[in-house]
């Protein structure tokens, strides 16, 4: 069901392997579910399909480091295990590095100070980043980094005090959902994650004409299954711009690569998504071609397509 | 006009505020002895600052030298006891510096941040040994949990220590959060934080090198937390008042105020900016990689008078230093205020000439303020000028070393009325229904609940390294992706057994604190202590200081691992009330494989629940008798630390043989407490026989706190293995029952499901605090 309705959306060519099940129980001592080849050391080579033989380091993907960010080392492991290649950017650098996609990790961007994300918006960086964004670079902005890409006004909305004042870090389930982008493209419509999220300003806050613009677009691309505990609008967990290649996150997909050090390795599918479709991303600097995004949840009608 | 050297020469007589600056008559006479002349203002300052009991130890030193490790204990030592902070050597080219700390006084005062604060100086201190900061715990005592008080403070400590830990990016993995009355005026806040680095990059603190620059990094000096050390943290709550005049300038109208002494010790309470010390990290690990740096100390307490005093004294020469070239937030700052301000994320470093360009070019990149202020100079004395006069001119190591004092001890009178009011004459449970209802008493009762309220506001995650944190027996970090190799932490405390012997006490809570690492398959390697006291002056809290010390110094010999630092917190009292004596031990552990490490919660059906350990009526400070009886008295468990190593090295085969599903060790509550731990944990419960196996009774062996304990779970198929592993390593053990189905079953006795057990567990704190 979901492989057709991608090929039939996205025109992408290549089905991918059907991921484990996010919610197996894992022994003590078995090590990471996933394994691609290239990525993470020592685990039992598993067959993912020639489709990615070949991809070793071929795909370079951006991590940005402002001043005071922190899961920036993070989101680099979760790259390397994808089995692509991690380039550090530097904030204070107007230069991309002709990366093939970009990463802006969580942590407290310039302490937080003023708003969250709102100094750091400013970058150097930002100013290459912004119309790279703009003409299609697929950009994943991970907690602090979306609250920064909603200051950057590539995103709708913003991110808001928590509705308990407190911080709060909690492994939570994630819905996937929406139509599916470069960064989600490797998950089945509604499957469910475990990811952590650790924040003290998550709550999704936009106007009620952009909330059901998003829903009607299908730019909801994860919502917390069992409600927000920041009191996100409509239990919204990340949404994605209008051609689908920006995606913010509140949640830490990075987290979540390899249950030894996390709740499980559901997030890796963020980064291997991305990765898998190196070869099919656009080159930045080019409009990327996207049909019409239908709704979701599908109507009876789509389901059946 | 400045007071001078010259001004002090020529005017003996004036009188000096030293009282209130925290100086006896007979430590201002021999300042003025040392120097040959009254103290400059400034002078007054920095000794009176340096002498105070939380910078000189001159109450505890004479006590703490029996800590020092012998040879056998130092196998994997690389800097012990004087420096930063403890380095261990753990393998494969790592070291690892960890130590811990109390932030105890100021977190009464203003919660938020005095514990923020708290957690900044301690990551200082791991920095300046040259290392990464890699994880913190946090070992918190508060008063009754229901009592207004805590809820003022608790929150806040809280707060403060998730605002700072979590904008450093250091993940927090585990701690402690205990309920009594007796912390009801002065909470506990101890710190730790745990270092990595490769065995060559330690930093030395010294200032040598003649001609060489001393350079203050870091915020700019303001007002906040002057006499942090001198005032706040070296007398107890509701003493004197200090005046306000002492440090010459303004004061921002501190009054007599609240009879705790609350409101004229505010702006004694360090302000801190985690964004500031996270860009200090990144900027003095650059230093280190680039060679940059001949010696590094931290600003904390005392600030500039301590970092300079304790350079100079460390090195071979002397040190002059310019006060007018510190970069200044309030330009009205006299001297000594310059000198005594605790302002937060500072740093001062000992740098070569030519290095100088390099390292500010790196201060720059970083955003991070750097100011020469001084150089290194052969003439043995600490000169510092201002305004073009000379306001401080000291032999520097008189001034770092103290005053030693043997304070006057005598066993507590209560000692042995207390040893003899025990719980044994307590009315117990006598039927199953009974039981089942203290188990559930106990399970809810806050210092046993759910201490998710807490922890949830700490990121345990950042790094990605965590491979175990709370609510587990220790904190668990993988160092390498490749090999595996890791390090396991825990802090342990109990201020219960301590009054009730503080020998035996301090014992117990280093054997837990070193099972609890064995807990996870690591070997327990290293320990650091905070030393939470009542007063010095008290010649019954001497007494127990004392004990304690030994305590811990025998400890430490039978088990065979060093002592590598620590911290000594004493005045932790208000009016007449201490605190009970509350050593908190951290032992820090290395993991041959983090793959392989153990965890609290039943991970399999159908597993063997074995009891390791020998289980005795010992109900003296029990959870049991606290909780349902308000009860202290009789004698702590006894101490076995031959058997704690046997049980720490059968759980350390076993862990690397993978014949266990999970292990967790027996502590507060005793076996009942475990029991429903691991069932919640794991999301399974669990079926166990009590009467049948021993001869002891099923009240006793759930809620007797008995020593050197602790229940596993085996692996389906390797109970023959696992029990020749008993064998060998000559632990007792016996099987209980079994895992599975969604209860704790006691046979014969109760059986509660674990949706009870997990409400019961879960609402205590939420109920509370919001």
């Amino acid at each position: 069901m979901g492989g057709s309705r991608l090929t039939s959306r996205m025109g992408a060519p290549a089905p991918h392997p059907p991921w484990p099940s996010p919610l197996a129980p894992v022994p003590p001592g078995a090590g990471p579910m996933l394994c691609y080849p290239g990525g993470h050391p020592r685990t039992p080579g598993k067959d993912i399909g020639p489709a990615y033989a070949g991809k070793l380091h071929s795909v370079r993907i951006g991590v940005v480091t402002f001043p005071g960010s922190l899961d920036d080392t993070d989101a680099a492991r979760a790259v390397r295990y994808a089995g692509a290649a991690p380039v550090p950017l530097w904030h204070a650098d107007r230069d991309l590095r002709g990366v093939d996609a970009v990463i802006l990790p969580g942590g407290f961007s310039y302490g937080d100070y003023l708003r969250c994300g709102a100094i750091a918006r400013f970058s150097p960086v930002m100013a290459e980043l912004i119309p790279a964004a703009k003409a299609g670079l697929p950009v994943l902005g991970i907690c602090n980094g979306f609250q920064i890409l909603c200051e950057a006004q590539l995103l709708p909305g913003a991110l808001t005090r928590n509705a308990r004042l407190r911080f709060i870090h909690a492994d939570v389930r994630l819905t996937v959902g929406g139509t599916p982008t470069p960064w989600t493209a490797g998950y089945a419509a509604g499957q469910q994650l475990l990811v952590p999220i650790k924040n003290g300003e998550g709550a999704y806050a936009a106007d009620e004409a952009t909330l059901d613009e998003l829903e009607r677009t299908g730019r909801v691309v994860a919502r917390y299954s069992d409600g927000a505990l920041n009191g996100s609008a409509r239990d919204i967990a990340g949404v994605c711009n209008e051609n689908g290649n920006v995606v913010g996150l509140m949640p830490h997909p990075e987290h979540a690569i390899d249950p030894l050090t996390g709740p499980s390795a559901d997030g890796l599918g963020f980064f291997i998504s991305v990765v898998s479709r190196g070869d099919g991303l656009p080159a930045w600097g080019a409009p990327a071609p996207h049909p019409p995004r239908p709704p979701y949840p599908p109507t009876d009608e789509e389901a059946e397509a | 006009m400045s007071d001078s050297i010259e001004v002090a020469g020529q005017t003996p007589d004036q009188q000096q505020p030293y009282k209130e600056l925290g100086l006896t008559d007979d430590e201002y006479a021999k300042i003025r002895d040392i120097l040959g002349r009254r103290p400059t203002a400034a002078e007054l300052a920095l000794y009176s600052v340096m002498w105070s009991e939380h910078c000189s130890y001159k109450s505890s030193k004479v006590h703490l030298r029996s800590l020092a490790p012998g040879a056998d204990q130092s196998e994997h030592l690389l800097a012990g006891i004087g420096a930063n902070a403890g380095v261990v050597d753990i393998g494969q080219g790592y070291a690892v510096t960890f130590k811990i700390e109390s932030h105890n006084h100021p977190s009464f005062v203003e919660p938020h941040q005095g514990a923020a604060t708290g957690i900044g100086g301690i990551v200082r201190d791991i920095i300046a040994m040259g290392a990464r900061p890699v994880a913190v715990m946090d070992a918190l005592r508060f008063g009754p949990a229901d009592a207004h008080d805590t809820a003022r403070v608790l929150p806040g400590v809280v707060s403060g220590i998730s605002f700072y830990g979590n904008c450093l990016g250091l993940p927090n993995i585990g701690g402690e959060l205990v309920f009594d009355a007796c912390y009801a005026g002065n909470p506990l806040v101890n710190a730790l934080c745990v270092g990595l680095m490769s065995h060559g990059d330690l930093q030395a603190a010294v200032a040598s090198g003649l001609g060489n620059k001393v350079v203050l990094f870091g915020s700019r000096t303001g007002p906040d937390g002057v006499g942090g050390a001198s005032v706040l943290a070296s007398s107890s709550f509701g003493g004197a008042e200090p005046k306000s005049t002492v440090f010459g300038g303004a004061e921002p109208g501190s009054t007599a105020g609240a009879g705790d002494g609350r409101a004229s010790k505010r702006p004694s309470v360090q302000v801190g900016d985690p964004f500031l010390e996270k860009l200090l990290i990144e900027c003095c690990l650059e230093l280190y990689a680039m060679n940059l740096i001949e010696g590094i100390q931290d600003l904390g307490a005392a600030g500039v008078a301590c970092a300079t005093t304790e350079l100079a004294a460390g090195g071979d020469g002397g040190m002059r230093v310019d006060l007018d070239a510190i970069p200044l937030r309030d330009p009205s700052l006299t001297p000594a205020e310059i000198l005594m301000s605790e302002s937060q994320e500072r740093m001062m470093a000992v740098v070569t000439p030519d290095n100088i360009d390099a390292f500010l070019r790196v201060c720059g990149k970083w955003d991070v303020q750097a100011t020469v202020i001084g150089e290194v100079t052969d003439d043995g004395t600490l000169t510092m000028t201002w305004r073009g006069t000379t306001v401080v001119s000291i032999p520097p190591k008189t001034a770092a070393d103290g005053p030693v004092y043997q304070r006057p001890m005598a066993r507590p009178s209560e000692l042995d009325a207390l040893a003899a009011s025990g719980p044994d004459g307590l009315a117990r449970p006598r039927d199953g229904q009974a039981l089942r209802d203290t188990l559930l008493t106990l399970l809810g009762s806050p210092c046993l609940a759910d201490k998710s309220w807490v922890t949830q506001q700490y990121d345990s995650r950042v790094r990605g390294n965590t491979v175990l944190a709370m609510p587990e027996d220790g904190g668990l970090l993988r160092i390498d992706e490749e090999t595996g190799l890791g390090i396991a932490l825990a802090t342990d405390g109990n201020g219960r057994y301590c009054r009730l012997d503080p020998y035996v006490g301090t014992q117990l809570a280093l054997a837990e604190a070193y099972r609890n690492v064995a807990m996870t398959g690591a070997e327990p390697i290293a320990v650091t202590n905070c030393l939470n006291f009542g007063s010095p002056e008290d010649p019954e809290v001497m007494w127990q200081l004392a004990a304690a010390v030994r305590g811990l110094a025998d400890g430490c010999k039978t088990l065979g691992i060093p002592v590598t630092g620590g911290n000594v917190s004493l005045y932790n009292q208000t009016g007449a009330n201490a605190i009970h004596p509350t050593p908190v031990i951290g032992v820090l552990g290395v993991h041959e494989d983090v793959r392989k490490r153990l965890a609290v919660g039943f991970a399999a059906d159908g597993a063997q629940v074995v009891l390791l350990g020998t289980t005795t009526e010992e109900f003296g400070g029990s959870a049991w008798a606290d909780v349902v009886h308000k009860h202290l008295g009789g004698r702590p468990p006894a101490v076995d630390l031959a058997a704690e190593r046997k049980l720490a090295a059968l759980i350390g085969s076993a862990a690397s043989a993978g014949v266990l599903a999970s292990a967790h060790d027996l502590s507060d509550g005793g076996l009942a407490i475990a029991l429903a731990e691991s069932c919640l944990r794991g999301g399974r419960g669990c079926r166990v026989n009590l009467a049948g196996p021993t001869p002891t009774d099923v009240f006793t062996m759930l809620f007797s706190e008995s020593a050197a304990r602790a229940i596993v779970s085996v692996s389906p198929g390797r109970e023959d293995a696992f029990a020749a592993l008993c064998a060998a390593h000559k632990v007792p053990s016996t099987m209980l029952g079994v895992t599975g189905g969604s209860s704790l079953t006691v046979n014969g006795s109760f059986e509660v499901p674990l949706d009870e057990l997990k409400r019961v567990w879960q609402d205590t704190l939420p109920a509370l605090f919001g």
